[in-house]
């Protein structure tokens, strides 16, 4: 079992309070998945030419150090790139740091300076924050309530297949922009892995929903619309899977041909929500009027900026 | 604890004490913890129950309790006596292990709604989703409106009633159980068939949509689904595949 939130906002109504919104979803579903948990909040872009790049950094102890540690890795990364690269957000467990788009180079370096660090997500939107502990420690740890933004998805995660790391933790970020969340099990993940490690895309971890994320970030850089490439994914992989699935621009819910796994939709004027169950909706504003359903079997449903 | 009693004062019916259990300010055990030690024929209102699962489960004595609101996973399950009306929606597995007693939800239901259910009766006035009366053992399941895919899979005993349409693998591996099916059939399940309606169905379903409530069925012209039996046993000798 695991839990899985989104919000969606339809109009600017709650940008300002996105972070605020979802921290109680995501706690909610702590009943669901607890061992560890995260979110992709989806802001204002970065400049053109430029990339938001969440980075972890492994074994620094206090807020002092880090703030040292990402300082130095900033101005390395301005030398190595001859580039602008910014800190835009300092955080317990690294930062988010504004780099060039050139993804390769941008990672290559950052692994050079701080063999320790990993690039977790990148895009113009997106932020992804993951950790391994209770959902409500981690959105206080982070300081989810005070993130701003036009859309989030968020995971709560009870292990069944693999290890519980931070690297194992939902989101799955590995394409620009690109975050997806997973509640269920794919049962041919070991195969459709060793396939896409012949075309030489390779997975960091031995998790599942990983290899579904490579798989719709394999289709969107063909130039697939997020929905060709979830129907991609669903065509390749086996297995239970309610999947919510964010892009700079889209959001999706998608549900296996037996609808194994729970999700509940919800719409209002302002926003679109979507939880595992209806209980980790009741705390957003305008619920009681909301359109409440359940996507059916192999039903995409897409929403778009 | 949230809990107040007032008085129902329904005009010219004699007062009866309701028992109002508020969840914004007691927890799932301390409600049905209450629930449980009222006195049998007593009435309940649950409030601000914010699709909270497990609500009201296992009473073993007759009450009459009204949720208020809509309501999570659970409700009323391995109820034995008690009438339950919920004023929303509900979650999955509704009145799942009924022994006795109604469950009426005059919303929508989710997932599994009556699963395995052995008496009573399981009332649902909007739709249900897929799995409605999965391995039902002889409760009676009255949906107004439609069903999901492979709704009565694996039905033992009992009835469902469906007053609009039916998904894909309706009945699939059906036992003994009974569906009667008032709209569309989008497919039948492995070893479901269509029978012909006699006497005993027509009133059957006339008494269970009249116990329901639904005005909109009429009994002589559902269909019925019940077991082809070929699945009931393995027969490598007669080459069946599997």
């Amino acid at each position: 079992m695991c839990g899985i939130v989104g919000l969606h906002l339809k109009t600017p109504r709650y940008h300002d309070v996105l972070g605020h919104l979802l921290s109680p979803m995501l706690d909610c579903m702590g009943t669901r998945g607890s061992n560890s948990a995260g979110l992709a909040i989806y802001g204002e872009p970065v400049p053109q030419g430029f990339f938001r790049y969440s980075i972890r950094i492994d074994g620094v102890d206090s807020t002092e150090e880090m703030k040292s540690v990402v300082t130095a890795l900033v101005e390395a990364l301005s030398d190595d790139l001859s580039a602008t690269v910014t800190c835009e957000r300092l955080r317990p467990d690294g930062a988010v740091l504004v780099a060039p788009e050139t993804v390769a180079a941008v990672s290559s370096c950052i692994r050079t300076r701080r063999p320790d660090a990993t690039v977790v997500a990148f895009g113009r939107h997106v932020e992804v924050v993951k950790d391994v502990g209770a959902p409500r420690e981690i959105c206080l740890r982070h300081e989810i309530s005070n993130r701003t933004g036009f859309q989030g998805i968020g995971h709560t995660r009870m292990a069944t297949e693999s290890a519980v790391t931070t690297d194992h933790s939902h989101p799955f970020a590995p394409y620009p922009d690109l975050a997806l969340v997973h509640n269920g099990s794919f049962s041919n993940h070991a195969t459709v892995r060793r396939r896409l490690e012949k075309e030489g895309i390779t997975c960091v971890t031995d998790n599942d929903s990983e290899v579904a994320a490579r798989l719709v970030a394999r289709e969107l850089g063909k130039g697939a619309t997020l929905e060709v490439a979830l129907k991609h994914m669903g065509n390749e992989m086996d297995g239970f899977y309610t999947l919510l699935v964010a892009t700079g621009t889209e959001f999706a819910v998608m549900r296996d041909s037996f609808a194994c796994k729970p999700l509940v939709v919800a719409e209002t004027d302002d926003y679109v929500a979507v939880t595992s169950e209806y209980v980790a909706m009741t705390s957003l504003p305008g619920i009681e009027t909301a359109t409440v359903h359940e996507p059916m079997p192999e039903e995409i449903h897409v929403w778009g900026r | 604890m949230g809990q107040v009693t007032a008085v129902a004062v329904a005009p010219g019916a004699p007062a009866t004490p309701v028992t109002e259990l508020d969840c914004a300010s007691m927890t799932t055990r301390e409600v049905n913890a209450t629930l449980r030690q009222l006195p049998p024929g007593s009435t309940a209102r649950i409030v601000n129950v914010q699709g909270r699962h497990n609500i009201a489960v296992g009473l073993s004595h007759h009450l009459d309790i009204e949720i208020d609101g809509h309501a999570g996973y659970f409700i009323g399950a391995l109820g034995d006596g008690p009438s339950i009306t919920v004023n929303g929606f509900v979650g999955w597995s509704l009145a799942e292990n009924l022994m006795s007693g109604t469950v009426r939800v005059l919303g929508n239901a989710s997932e599994c709604c009556g699963a395995t259910s052995h008496g009573g009766a399981i009332i649902v006035h909007g739709d249900a989703s897929s799995r409605a009366g999965i391995s039902l053992k002889g409760a009676e399941l009255a949906i107004g409106g439609d069903v999901g895919h492979m709704s009565g899979f694996m039905a033992q005993a009992g009835t469902i009633l469906v007053g609009g349409n039916a998904g894909h693998a309706l009945g699939d591996s059906l036992y003994e159980a009974v569906i009667y099916v008032a709209g569309s059939i989008a497919s039948l399940g492995s070893d479901a068939r269509i029978e012909e309606l006699t006497e005993d169905d027509v009133a059957a379903v006339t008494s269970l949509a009249d116990r329901a409530g639904f005005d909109h069925i009429s009994p002589q012209d559902v269909t019925r689904v019940a077991s082809a039996k070929q699945l009931y046993h393995f027969d490598a000798l007669r080459e069946q595949k599997y």
